[in-house]
């Protein structure tokens, strides 16, 4: 295969990735990775580098039109980074020695544990009115509107979420993706954010913890030009493509094909981690 | 933003959080917007000097510090070297969310908010660690 045709391959699957992650909102680096490793037998370093630098392009080039609409709580959303962060230089310093089987499984399980999120997240709970005390003290309880106008919430359950964080950096630092669907599960089920907020907060965060590693996998040589050009093109051009068509396009269907993607990589990369042929 | 919203005093805090808000997320649509123009400039002039070379990444061999120090990439991108102008253009998609995280520390300094100035230099530092010197 020659660099011309690579390049045109993977900046092809990349623009899908994109365009499907962001109109099911699972975001397109989960399916990058094994789009690289098991389809066109990229070296598992290379992939998450490469995918690693459009999680940090799609999440940036999206903050704009998150912020716009008032939900995301920036305190919440630092503070979590201070966890995040430290996950993601932990998991970039253990990547090295972990086997890529075990990250292949690892990947498997994530994307399986994806697909049966998308599923699930429908119904918003109630705003909590039970701050943590640790919350208060960290001016974390904030405001968010809705159609009937400003709405309070309280956080609850900081430490755990605190927790949950550090092991969405971690994973983040191993397997070259967002995590948002490990943030929102620590957001939204742990600290009792509303749906809306976890989501956009998530998004705020998830550029920021994949710069933390991107930076180090950068010095360690993951970051291979020729790989990386084409995933991070493909996957912004996909993903703005769809935040155009969102409102548009049929998201149940959508949301069916790609969670059968979801799984059939997921069993490959289950698969062929065990198998040790990652 | 209306008028009559400015000069409600209890809103004023929440309002200079959004507003500051919308301008960093402007600000990062610029740094990928920058970022991507340099990616595509450096790959256009990469695919059509190596375009017809073989890509095989099945193996995996370190970048040479051309391609994976700041200082390599950057003079190899001052010579025109087109795969050190594609990593210029990513290492500028890196410093992205760091530069939000440098600019919410701004926010929370202009606020005089020293909790949230504290655990936003941390994170900065973190971050900027990883970036410049790499060691996780």
């Amino acid at each position: 295969m020659t660099v011309l045709t690579f390049t045109t391959v993977v900046g092809l699957g990349s623009f899908c990735a994109g365009l499907l992650g962001s109109l099911t909102g699972l975001g397109g680096g989960i399916v990058v990775v094994p789009l690289l490793t098991v389809l066109l037998h990229v070296d598992f370093r290379y992939a998450i580098g490469a995918s690693l630098v459009s999680v940090i392009a799609t999440s940036s080039g999206a903050a704009a039109a998150y912020v716009r609409e008032g939900y995301s709580n920036i305190r919440v959303g630092i503070f979590l980074e201070v966890a995040t962060t430290v996950g993601a230089l932990v998991g970039a310093a253990i990547a090295g020695v972990i086997p890529t089987g075990a990250l292949g499984i690892l990947f498997g399980v994530m994307l399986l544990y994806s697909a049966y999120r998308m599923f699930r997240s429908g119904g918003d709970h109630p705003p909590s009115t039970a701050p943590d005390p640790l919350a208060t003290k960290l001016r974390l309880n904030s405001s968010y509107p809705t159609s009937a106008g400003m709405q309070s919430y309280a956080v609850e359950g900081v430490l755990p979420g605190f927790g949950l964080m550090f092991v969405a950096g971690v994973v983040s630092a191993l397997l070259g993706i967002g995590s948002g669907v490990v943030k929102v599960l620590a957001m939204d089920r742990t600290m009792k954010l509303p749906f809306k907020v976890s989501t956009t907060t998530s998004n705020f965060m998830i550029g920021v913890t994949a710069a933390a590693s991107a930076g180090v996998y950068l010095h360690r040589g993951y970051i291979e030009p020729v790989v990386a050009l084409p995933v991070m093109l493909g996957v912004l051009t996909g993903a703005l493509v769809g935040a155009r068509l969102l409102t548009t396009a049929s998201t149940r269907w959508l949301r069916i094909v790609f969670t059968a993607v979801v799984v059939v990589l997921a069993v490959e990369m289950l698969y062929k981690g065990a198998t040790g042929a990652l | 933003m209306s008028d009559s919203r400015l000069g409600r005093a209890n809103d004023a805090p929440r309002l200079t959080d959004h507003a500051l808000e919308q301008i960093i997320g402007r600000l990062l649509q610029i740094g990928v917007l920058i970022s991507a123009l340099v990616v595509v400039l450096g790959g256009v002039a990469l695919l059509i000097r190596y375009g017809g070379a073989p890509a095989d990444f099945r193996s995996f061999r370190a970048e040479p510090s051309e391609l994976s120090t700041l200082v390599g990439i950057v003079r190899g991108a001052s010579r025109l070297d087109s795969h050190a102008v594609v990593q210029l253009g990513l290492v500028l998609l890196i410093a992205t969310p760091i530069m939000r995280v440098a600019l919410t520390l701004v926010a929370f300094w202009w606020q005089r908010d020293r909790l949230y100035v504290g655990i936003t230099a941390f994170v900065l530092a973190l971050l900027v660690y990883g970036l410049f010197w790499g060691r996780a």
